[in-house]
């Protein structure tokens, strides 16, 4: 999950990391209100979990509160990249002298941490590493030994961080480990990291990316969870506890495995294009057990999504044989039946795996309304799309 | 011959006791598995019976090993406890643990995969994954036996279901070893490490690799493959359609900007002469074509 910029701060500051998280406003009038309360300049920032806020116009400085109200105005409601602006964060104008980069991240290649870290920041790293790669470096962490006091001296180093802010760096860089680690993140990046005129630093900007599967031990976590902006399919689809992500196609996809689910999006979109370009309607993986109650779940999520022209259920019989799946299947639509959501859109289920043979003859002797059964995962596609065309 | 695990393997279950352990030690045990073991402190010197068979319960994986001289752990316990766990298994030194757990904090993951490391003596295969199999001799995880016997063919894929998929495609020929690295961000076996591990195995004639979105794992592994590879290797990548920025079942399994995409992987593994199928079938039968030209 990713966090907006008040909420990075809002963690960064509770590990003690220097930082302003300033106010959080919904409105102009509220904008207005910080901005008397902060007194002086402020800045108004969208908060989206996007890059390039300053180039899209959603960060703007203000002199006074009048200002500030009519900046808010502006940027409310302004569509970042895809994102619609709903929450602003007004803080104080900095008085600025200079600005780096920094972050750790988890280093899937190399299976370990990496900090990136630049004396050149404000700016999009990726485009410093491409047009002056000397100036990134690169330092690798082993997560074993963590980032002490003596590592984040290597690091700022490395970094070729001016030699006046370097003591006032290092503790900064342990805190902000502290945040990776101790938060469960598989980001933490500031940029920029600032050198105010008083020579003191600061993070003036976060951007954290917190790891779902550690939220067991971070109840906390929820509340960063920004429910207006969940798709209301995939809102409705994790209230079930189902793994769901919404697409924009007409093909809806049952699927038991992720990597399965995956290649069956590829099969059909592949196969649609004989279609007029029938497209998979969304990603449903709901796991290797295929219970008759979790497929009556995912067949109900999809069959409401009004861009489902056709339905395709794709399992592989593997810990849980295929005579099982069927009668799960069956069951499912007595269940949606008795819900009063009868399955009425037509459906395409490939069985194949473990008793694959008994399974389609249970679906077969069901003779459920709208459902056909071909045994090859490439022709079901094809079937499922063609009905999607339809 | 086979990779990582044969029928000499003695393996122990840490988590045997709990409801998934259970069911899957039962199964790994029907295929033919020497289990020798399970670990759990509150049932230490139990033993669990599995369809007339009695396993000892031990308290610590130190001591499984001791009294049985295990070399390969299979993990089911919750997130939770899964690193501790792992890490018990790497101070026993066991040379191999399967971790087949979802749901794993990724920090847990870097901390014991570096301890293996550091060990010098642990590999580890997942987290989150189905496990590895020397089908008719040994299954150390949730892999079912049934699917597809013994053969000529290494498969080595981050997905379960499509591990299961692509044996079921190639039954008639079978399989040396199968092995379910897993979806995670990191994991303690890569597809480089088993495409080695292929190369090297005398019975092994040709290599499956599946791959999908996500890090650049499958780019690294095509150029180990034209550096080191000289057997066949057909392969698939999944997640074509999948959007940029979303989590697609696995924790791993997202392109972020323009990184981790399914069209770089198949670009990278075409670039080295790997075959790649646009469908699972298809990848089959590139495979299909490659061992009938070899047993001509």
């Amino acid at each position: 999950m990713d966090l907006m910029e008040y909420q990075a701060k809002t963690v960064f500051a509770k590990h003690g990391v220097r930082t302003t998280v300033g106010a959080v406003v919904t409105t102009p009038e509220e904008a207005r209100a910080a901005a008397e309360e902060i007194g002086g300049r402020v800045v108004v920032k969208a908060q989206v979990k996007t890059g390039g806020r300053g180039k899209a116009g959603g960060v703007k400085l203000a002199s006074s509160p009048d200002e500030a109200e009519e900046k808010a105005r502006e940027i409310l409601g302004l569509d970042i990249k895809g994102h619609v602006v709903k929450i602003l964060n007004i803080v104080p104008a900095a008085a600025i002298a200079e600005e780096y980069y920094f972050s750790f991240l988890v280093d899937r290649a190399n299976r370990n941490y990496l900090c990136i870290a630049s004396a050149a920041g404000g700016m999009e790293i990726e485009e410093v590493a491409h047009t002056n790669p000397d100036a990134v470096a690169q330092i690798s962490i082993d997560p074993g030994t963590g980032v002490d006091e003596a590592k984040a001296r290597e690091i700022a180093t490395a970094a070729k961080y001016p030699a006046d802010v370097i003591d006032a760096v290092v503790p900064e860089i342990v805190k902000l480990y502290d945040v990776f680690i101790a938060e469960d993140a598989s980001l933490v990046e500031v940029n920029p990291l600032v050198k105010l005129a008083d020579g003191t630093v600061e993070a003036l900007d976060g951007k954290v990316t917190l790891d779902e599967n550690a939220d067991f031990r971070h109840p906390d976590h929820a509340e960063f969870e920004d429910v207006s902006a969940a798709d209301p399919l995939e809102a409705a689809a994790k209230a079930k506890g189902l793994n769901y992500v919404k697409l924009d196609g007409s093909v809806g996809i049952i699927g038991n495995g992720a990597g399965l689910v995956m290649s069956t999006l590829d099969v059909v979109a592949y196969a649609g294009e004989e279609f007029g370009g029938q497209k998979p309607a969304n990603f449903l993986d709901i796991g290797g057990g295929a219970s008759a109650e979790v497929m009556a779940n995912g067949l109900e999520i999809i069959i409401s999504d009004p861009q489902v022209e056709s339905v395709f259920v794709n399992v592989f019989g593997g810990i849980t044989a295929c005579d099982e799946v069927a009668n799960g299947i069956v069951q499912a639509f007595e269940l949606l039946a008795s819900r009063g959501e009868a399955v009425t859109k037509p459906l395409v289920v490939r069985l194949d795996g473990n008793n694959a043979e008994e399974g389609r003859r249970i679906l077969d002797e069901a003779g459920l309304a709208g459902l056909e059964r071909v045994d090859t995962m490439d022709g079901a596609a094809k079937r499922a799309a063609e009905l999607a065309a339809k | 011959m086979s990779i990582f695990l044969t029928k000499d393997s003695k393996v122990i279950v840490q988590g045997m006791t709990g409801s998934e352990g259970t069911k899957h030690t039962t199964r790994m045990l029907a295929s033919g598995t020497n289990i020798v073991g399970g670990v759990n402190p509150r049932k230490a010197g139990q033993s669990q019976d599995f369809d007339g068979k009695s396993v000892p319960v031990f308290g610590t994986v130190a001591d499984a090993v001791k009294e049985t001289g295990a070399d390969v752990s299979v993990i089911f316990v919750p997130p939770k406890f899964t690193k501790d766990a792992v890490l018990e298994a790497v101070e026993a030194a066991v040379p191999l643990v399967v971790v087949i757990t979802e749901g794993v904090p990724v920090h847990d993951t870097a901390a014991f995969f570096a301890a293996a490391q550091a060990s010098g003596t642990t590999r580890i295969i997942g987290p989150n994954c189905p496990g590895i199999i020397t089908p008719g001799e040994s299954n150390a995880g949730i892999i079912p036996a049934d699917i597809a016997g013994p053969g000529r063919i290494g498969l080595v894929s981050k997905s379960g279901t499509l591990t299961y998929q692509m044996m079921y495609e190639l039954r008639d020929f079978g399989f040396s070893t199968a092995i379910g690295i897993g979806g995670d961000p990191i994991i303690g076996t890569t597809h480089i490490d088993a495409l080695q591990a292929f190369q090297n195995d005398p019975d092994t004639d040709a290599i499956v690799m599946i791959g999908e979105i996500g890090g650049d794992a499958e780019e690294r592994a095509a150029a180990f493959i034209k550096a080191n590879v000289t057997k066949p290797v057909v392969g698939y990548v999944a997640g074509f359609t999948a959007p940029e920025g979303k989590t697609m079942g696995h924790a791993g399994a997202i392109v972020s900007g323009s990184s981790g995409t399914a069209a770089a992987k198949q670009e990278a593994l075409e670039a080295v002469g790997v075959k790649v199928g646009k469908t699972p079938t298809e990848t089959a039968n590139l495979m299909r074509e490659i061992m009938q030209g070899l047993t001509k």
